[in-house]
């Protein structure tokens, strides 16, 4: 099996495929691995660096399409590209299906076999292999970086002998992977960080990472089966610009991540949002590809507004970074699919099935739903049982009238018992049931941590027993009852002294 | 020579210093004193009985008692912490031991012979109690020993119409009771036999079909049953002392157990009848994801960087003997500035509060030992959680798969830690039976082998 790694066309795309670190990985899993002259370029990866791993480097493209079965491209492939592929290639790159049915027509005529890697379903076992997540988390970081070298001030607060230098205060919208990386990253730069997303279970993730999540007072839960986010009603998004309102007028760096498959970015800033900043601040739009989360965004350019807001539509990739995850990514796919040697296309497959988007001339797509987020369920499960427990006032009425029988019942067994039983019984009687409503309260204040010496105390002192020996032993040896309290009192001595001492030596070795 | 009234006042006192015995367990200073008070306790009891009017015979008390303590201090000395359950289990079938003898002694008893009527009756009954409870705990108890010295296999032993055969038991036990109670003078020696043989197989019985992961349960039922025994024989020898202690012992074991069961989410009754832990259940989901496995030398850098770090040891550790390396990782950890604590979950180890001796004897100071609700707290800012020799106890299943067997159980939430190391001989089954997702998850690794070793092993590489 060969695996070729053609350079990148587009313009603005500085990653690559594969890096020397992932080529060494291929060939690991058994792949020969061709790569064009210059293909890690960009992301400055040398091409001797390339041999030196065990790839071959040849000149030109054509060359790659021909020789390699499968390729691995970051971006998807033009038509010209397409043009080089053949039947039963298998391609795997970005494609995004919903937005390029031109573009899967085209490789299903080819016959190509394309997986979109941006189509990976988001379940854990695919985790791996996502690399909108191992990208998200490069943007969510380079968002912050490149956030802060566009602000004129430090982020973290200082005294310092020149004077006091506020922390600044940065807002991360949509805490997706990028939205976490960011707030992490914002974090240890020494911002304060605020983070909002719509959905509640996010919450704890981004105090997780030391943000305070904000929210708006309505109920509502933006979480679905898939894992991103739904559009919200009007009442909500009302509630949420109003927030943004309160929060433009504060903060100095907002960073926005919201984006919904398939569809342009949401637009959260707004113009009077903006407007209500202040000069300097700066907006990092990581949407800016899908339409932009504010709506001065443009796409690739640095803008400043009239009242000195710097609006981030590009971002530098960090292709260094960027090629070993994504490179990393691709080859947990290939692994999963059977490596070099046992290379197969497993339409049954979770991952597999849904990501092949052209498969045998066919287009595969939209796939299946695949509901990933386990939380949907347990919630349905958790209000159905919420419903079946009664409330706590009826609880406490069922529980007032069982008392109440049981105490009915127990005076009516002792009156029964006071009549039948002689007068010393029930003297015995009293203390043992005294006795056992002492030991009660006494043995619940008991630390969890003692719980193996209070079974050894007890153990040693239920040896009392011994008493009932001592009263029934008498001078005469041949009396069977004299030989079996002596026996009695052997045993429930060793009970005692064993007792007592394995209690004193364990107990010894507590200490602070 | 003391008066009864003396004697009276001494066992009072004798039971006052129980209480408080008991009392001072609830926290670790108090605990000395309380075992002070304890033994003070008891040579009161002893001493006020011995010097009593109606006994006889000092000269072989004193010999039983000299060769009794001998022994007793001998084995209470050797013993090793981690065999602490084995040697609780055979103080108790002592227990049981001495109630039935005392029991069958009560009944040859002259004195008893002269009692009458109702009086009569009612001393029998209690008699034929002591013995019945007495037998069920000394079998039990030597059942529950065997088990857990690995003597007798921990499988639970269940065979068909068991629950029939004990109903059956129980109405013979009922029928030879009135049989017992109407028959002259020592007539009725048959009767004792025949019921203690009864009671000795439902002890055997009882004690064997109970699994390995709920012998912290039963050994606290035989800790309440030795207790309601020396109740029982209070009863029959009109013994205040016997009666006040017997009952103490009975609820405190009677509360260990229930605190048991809560902590395995089971009643109390299941276990007692149960079987479970009888390996593969099927049952629970289909697990997703793979295992991955670490290397020595990664954990020890993965525990250099970490700031927090949570330990969570289970019964593999008792087994390894693994307590002292883990004290030597937590004293280096401490000085490169770690903050390290150590979850216990109740159930862990094979006796009520196990893990808290074992690192006590391995000198690990007990404010870093922290119980399951407080850690549980802790975890999601921890680093790394490192789990030794714990399988069920740190099962995600038990919160979020509701097919699992052990549903609903608390269990400690390691998972919520940035990374788990799991320390495990292999990926066998925990003694509930269960798989554990928490092998698969994306931020678990399993490092393999005995516990002891890989401890070791870390220490070396840090």
């Amino acid at each position: 099996m060969k695996v070729g790694i053609p350079c990148e066309l587009s313009p603005g795309e500085m990653r690559v495929a594969a890096t020397p670190k992932t080529t060494q990985r291929l060939i690991k899993q058994g792949f020969e691995v061709v790569i064009e002259k210059d293909a890690g370029k960009h992301s400055k990866y040398a091409d001797q660096d390339y041999e030196k791993a065990g790839a071959s480097v040849l000149a030109t493209a054509k060359e790659i399409y021909e020789s390699a079965d499968i390729i691995l491209k970051v971006q998807a492939p033009n038509g010209e590209e397409i043009e080089m592929m053949h039947k039963g290639q298998v391609s795997l790159s970005y494609l995004w299906p919903a937005q390029n049915e031109e573009l899967m027509q085209k490789l299903a005529n080819k016959g190509v076999n394309a997986i979109a890697m941006d189509a990976i379903p988001r379940i854990s076992r695919a985790q791996k292999m996502d690399v909108l997540s191992s990208m998200a988390n490069i943007a969510g970081y380079r968002a912050v970086i490149e956030g802060a070298n566009h602000f004129g001030r430090f982020l973290n607060g200082q005294i310092t002998a020149a004077g006091k230098v506020d922390p600044a205060k940065v807002l991360v919208i949509g805490a997706g992977v990028a939205g976490l990386a960011a707030i992490g990253a914002a974090k240890s730069l020494g911002a304060i960080v605020r983070a909002f997303d719509t959905r509640k279970e996010v919450a704890e993730q981004i105090e997780s990472m030391g943000a305070q999540f904000l929210t708006v007072d309505i109920e509502e839960d933006g979480a679905t089966a898939s894992g991103y986010s739904k559009v919200m009603s009007q009442a909500f998004i009302d509630a949420e610009m109003a927030l943004f309102t309160e929060q433009a007028k504060e903060v100095d760096i907002i960073i926005t991540t919201a984006q919904i498959p398939g569809r342009n970015a949401p637009k959260l800033i707004l113009d009077y949002h903006v407007e209500a900043m202040k000069s300097g601040s700066v907006i990092v739009d990581l949407a800016a590809s899908s339409g932009g989360n504010c709506v001065f965004t443009k796409n690739d350019e640095i803008y400043t507004t009239e009242n000195g807001v710097t609006i981030l539509g590009k971002l530098d990739q960090l292709p260094t970074q960027a090629s070993q995850l994504y490179g990393n990514n691709l080859c947990h796919l290939l692994d999963d699919m059977g490596k070099a040697e046992n290379f197969n296309i497993n339409m049954e497959d979770d991952v597999v099935s849904r990501a092949m988007v052209t498969y045998d001339g066919k287009i595969n797509w939209p796939p299946k739903p695949l509901p990933v987020s386990p939380q949907q369920t347990k919630t349905e499960e958790d209000t159905k049982a919420v419903k079946a427990v009664p409330t706590p006032a009826q609880k406490a009425k069922k529980a007032a009238l069982a008392n109440t029988i049981t105490l009915a019942v127990i005076g009516v067994l002792l009156f029964f018992l006071g009549k039948v039983a002689p007068a010393d019984f029930m003297g015995h009687f009293t203390v043992f049931v005294l006795a056992v409503f002492v030991g009660w309260q006494v043995i619940w204040n008991v630390s969890h941590a003692l719980h193996t010496p209070l079974m050894a105390v007890t153990n040693a002192i239920s040896g009392i027993i011994i008493i009932g020996g001592l009263i029934l032993t008498t001078n005469d040896l041949s009396n069977p009852m004299t030989i079996l309290a002596i026996i009695a009192i052997f045993v429930a001595s060793i009970n005692i002294v064993g007792g007592f001492l394995v209690t004193h030596r364990m107990l010894k070795m507590f200490r602070k | 020579m003391i008066t009864e009234q003396i004697q009276t006042a001494a066992y009072l006192f004798a039971g006052i210093l129980f209480i408080l015995s008991l009392g001072g367990l609830s926290s670790q200073e108090g605990a000395k004193r309380g075992v002070f008070y304890g033994i003070i306790g008891m040579a009161i009891a002893i001493l006020s009985t011995v010097l009593g009017e109606e006994v006889e015979g000092h000269v072989y008390i004193i010999i039983a008692i000299a060769i009794a303590s001998l022994i007793g201090i001998i084995v209470a000395r050797k013993v090793e912490m981690t065999s602490m359950p084995q040697l609780v289990a055979i103080l108790h079938s002592f227990v049981g031991l001495a109630a039935v003898l005392v029991g069958f002694g009560s009944y040859l008893d002259p004195h008893t012979l002269e009692l009458t009527g109702a009086e009569h009756s009612i001393h029998l009954v209690e008699v034929y109690i002591g013995v019945f409870i007495g037998a069920i705990t000394f079998t039990g108890s030597i059942i529950a020993w065997g088990k857990l010295d690995g003597k007798i296999r921990s499988k639970p032993l269940l065979y068909p119409g068991r629950h029939t055969v004990n109903i059956i038991l129980v109405v013979i036990t009922i029928v030879l009771a009135v049989l017992f109670t109407q028959a002259e003078g020592t007539d009725g020696m048959l009767y004792l036999y025949i019921m203690t043989a009864i009671a000795s197989f439902i002890g055997v019985m009882l004690v064997m079909a109970i699994g390995g992961a709920d012998m912290p349960v039963v050994v606290s039922m035989l800790n309440s049953y030795s207790g309601w025994a020396a109740a029982a024989a209070g009863f029959m020898l009109g013994n205040d002392l016997l009666i006040i202690t017997g009952a103490l012992v009975g609820s405190s074991g009677a509360i260990l157990s229930i605190i048991m069961c809560e902590a395995m989410n089971r009643s109390f009754l299941s276990v007692i009848f149960g079987g479970f832990g009888d390996a593969p259940v099927s049952g629970g989901k289909e697990i997703e994801g793979e295992v991955t496995s670490i290397t020595h030398e990664e954990v020890a850098e993965l525990l250099k960087d970490a700031r927090k770090v949570v330990i969570v040891p289970g019964y593999g550790m008792a087994v390894a003997k693994a307590q002292y390396p883990v004290n030597e990782l937590l004293q280096k950890l401490k000085k490169q500035g770690t903050s390290v604590s150590f979850g216990i979950h109740p159930v862990a180890g094979r006796l009520p509060g196990h893990m808290n001796v074992l690192l006590a004897e391995a000198n690990v100071p007990y404010d870093v030992v922290k119980e399951m609700e407080e850690v549980n707290v802790d975890l999601p800012d921890t680093d790394v959680a490192m789990i030794i020799g714990a399988n069920d106890i740190v099962n995600p299943g038990a919160e979020d798969d509701e097919s699992s067997p052990i549903y609903g159980m608390p269990v400690i939430q390691v998972w919520n830690a940035k990374k788990v190391i799991v320390m495990k001989r292999s990926m066998a089954v925990g003694y509930a039976g269960v798989q554990n997702p928490l092998f698969y998850k994306e931020n678990t690794d399993m490092l393999y082998g005995d516990a002891k070793d890989s401890v070791d092993k870390i220490n070396s590489a840090l």
